[in-house]
């Protein structure tokens, strides 16, 4: 009676599903002793596989399982910067959980199955399988955060999270709900339809609703003023899983944002713009500002995401095609920065205890010289320097804002830029002027000095893979664009 | 028609009331009994709806399982409520203004309603028509045919669920006594049970 639906362009999906229960399985039935490891190393190469069936599959735009379901050079650009961006964290945790008694099979498992959510997210072509995706994509990450049971703070970072959490989906369902009961259906690719021919003037409902499917997803990106859970769960949770929440989620909601704004609602880019455009605003002067006062490094990489998250939303409110294209260059060269920063982070340990504060950096260029050069390339590439990658993330994004003739936005965003350099520039003075401390503890391990290494040499030499990056940004971008 | 029409007003008037009641009966033991009233009264308008499913679905789930759970934990934590409720007028002021900002932007939104020209076609699309089929068959079509990628995805989100509520509350904590099922069935009759013959007449 009723067809079997296409599944083919979600098999990467369904192969991590699977193998994520699998894992479950192996963790279950493995001794004790061995689960742990064991289910990480299957995980990473699981999520490997996953990365190579993603570009595998890649065959232009199709839809599966009666239109719910999309791929395309965009959703396949966004993907592969999220699995790259779980795997290294995935690597990165390797140390940290055997020594902070957090080796757990579960874990690597969680990462697998945010993971499936974060690709439903990408792939979402409807307002069902949008929440759907955020839901399994959220549920895993409240868990990782409250992970260390037995440390208070960890404990409050997966509370906070999960009440505000819960929160925003209550947000983003009301707009979702608003959206269907003016437009009468949940599917974008029918909400394109009947919004675009409006000449850009839906009507007050579809608005309200974009509104609050707005702040549902702001909260997700932590774009202020949703900005609030973001330092305590930074802070909070154990470090290689706010390595994990500041990469690769943030790319995957980012490219929700992208899609819903992009593909049903194109036609409403002047409704919606004012709301980015504030968002935006905000989210780059508390970004810039707030850091200052910081003492704890991984608060600071907060507010240096959420200063981030400013930036990239000024592409987004461009509306056009160089901003989509800018915003995946930028989340690109985030991804980079941002695992290097976190690589050197998970070095800080004295004395077999992780140390958080800014001041113990102090004259780690004497003790850790090459520590202390990695950090120093990447904070000046946060900090936007050329001829570092953060320069040019920066660049294609206000390029894109001024061509849409939003210039206050890019001139606000330069001078936040120039503020937030402040911070980042105190990291290097510390590092490299102030008095010595103790050494930290040696070794730092394999994998994190070749991921260290490996991200400080993209950074610095990133103007020479410039160019294919922008290629693949700029079809991932058309390909929003085309449909 | 007339006794549909009062069966609506007699529910409708009696979930709002129990609604009421919810939040402002003393007791929670209460309050949780009242939220149990308004769930059989919310099914009650499902049922003149004729989505009679659905009601079934609220009573079995909401009234069988949450609500008991509600009642257990009411009952099992010892939560002073009295103490919980003193802040309730301080914050009434604000948040009736939040309210009445709410239902101010509801109102403007009602009085602009707009239904698009292509929204009724769309929303019409995938329901079978209702008098061929049953509620639960024509949920059952969707759920398992249409919808089926939303179905096993939730299926997923379930499944993390319980690893995450596993994660965070199975751990080893000192002084836990545990039941060992081998050492259990290893157990002699030797190891337990002493035989002593007790001479009649001189005690034990």
């Amino acid at each position: 009676m009723t067809e079997m639906p296409i599944i083919l362009p979600a098999i990467p999906e369904i192969f991590l599903a699977i193998c994520g229960m699998g894992l479950m399985m192996v963790g279950v039935f493995a001794s004790k002793e061995r689960a742990s490891s064991l289910v990480s190393i299957l995980s990473i190469l699981v999520l490997i596989v996953t990365i190579f069936l993603v570009v595998m599959m890649n065959k232009g735009e199709a839809l599966a399982f009666n239109g719910l379901f999309v791929t395309d050079h965009f959703a396949v650009y966004m993907k592969l910067l999220v699995l790259i961006g779980s795997t290294v964290a995935l690597i990165m945790s390797d140390g940290f959980v055997k020594r902070e008694n957090m080796d757990r099979f579960e874990f690597p498992i969680l990462i697998v199955f945010a993971c499936v959510g974060m690709m439903m997210m990408v792939s979402a072509n409807d307002l069902i399988s949008l929440y759907i995706g955020l839901e399994l994509q959220s549920l895993s990450l409240y868990v990782l955060a409250a992970m260390q049971r037995d440390n208070l703070r960890s404990t409050e970072a997966g509370l906070k999270y999960f009440v505000l959490g819960a929160l925003s989906s209550g947000l983003l369902l009301y707009g979702c709900s608003m959206i269907y009961g003016f437009a009468g259906t949940t599917s974008f690719t029918t909400l394109a339809a009947e919004l675009g021919g409006h000449d850009g003037h839906g009507s007050v409902g579809v608005v309200v609703g974009i509104v609050f499917l707005c702040a549902g997803l702001a909260f997700k990106i932590s774009a202020v003023p949703f900005h609030m859970w973001a330092p305590d769960v930074y802070e909070g949770a154990p470090t290689p899983v706010t390595a994990f929440f500041a990469v690769a989620p943030k790319v995957a909601a980012i490219a929700l944002f992208l899609r819903v704004l992009m593909e049903p609602f194109g036609g409403l880019v002047d409704e919606w713009r004012q709301v980015i455009i504030a968002i935006s605003i905000a989210s780059m002067l508390l970004g810039a500002f707030a850091a200052i006062a910081q003492t704890n490094i991984k608060r600071l990489m907060a507010y240096s995401s959420i200063g981030h998250v400013g930036y990239a939303l000024v592409g987004i409110a461009a509306g056009t095609e160089a901003g989509v294209r800018g915003v995946l260059l930028y989340m690109t060269i985030y991804l980079v920065m941002t695992v290097g920063t976190f690589a050197c982070i998970l070095c800080m340990r004295r004395n077999g205890q992780m140390v958080e504060n800014i001041d113990d950096l102090s004259g780690l260029s004497k003790t850790h010289p090459k520590i202390a050069l990695a950090l120093m390339i990447f904070m000046f590439s946060l900090a936007g320097v050329p001829p570092l990658a953060g320069f040019f993330g920066k660049l294609y994004v206000f390029l894109a804002a001024i061509e849409a003739e939003l210039f206050t936005l890019a001139i606000i965003g330069v001078l936040s830029s120039v503020v937030g350099s402040f911070y980042y520039l105190r990291i290097i003075k510390i590092m490299y002027f102030d008095d010595e401390r103790d050494a930290f503890d040696m070794p730092v391990g394999r994998s994190l000095s070749a991921i260290m290494t490996i991200t400080s040499v993209a950074t610095v030499l990133f103007f020479i893979i410039l160019t294919p990056v922008l290629d693949g940004a700029s079809l991932a971008a058309a390909s929003l664009f085309s449909g | 028609m007339i006794i549909q029409g009062l069966a609506f007003y007699l529910f409708a008037f009696v979930a709002v009331a129990a609604g009421v009641m919810v939040i402002s009966s003393r007791n929670p033991v209460h309050s949780v009994l009242f939220l149990i009233l308004a769930f059989f009264n919310a099914a009650g308008l499902f049922v003149l709806m004729g989505a009679e499913f659905l009601a079934m679905i609220l009573v079995i789930v909401y009234v069988g399982a949450v609500a008991v759970l509600f009642l257990f934990v009411v009952m099992m934590l010892d939560i002073n409520y009295v103490e919980m409720r003193e802040g309730v007028l301080q914050y009434l002021p604000i948040g009736a203004l939040i309210g009445i900002v709410l239902l101010a932007e509801l109102a403007v939104i009602g009085g602009s309603w707009v239904v698009l020209p292509l929204s009724e076609a769309a929303s019409a699309m995938p329901t079978p028509p209702i008098d061929q089929v049953t509620n639960t068959n024509a949920l059952g079509r969707l759920v398992y045919t249409h919808y089926i990628y939303l179905f096993q995805a939730a299926g997923l989100i379930l499944l993390v669920a319980m690893i995450g509520a596993i994660v965070l509350t199975l751990r080893d904590r000192e002084g836990v006594r545990r039941q060992r099922i081998s050492d259990q069935v290893d157990r002699k009759v030797a190891d337990t049970i002493e035989i002593v013959k007790v001479v009649p007449g001189s005690g034990v």
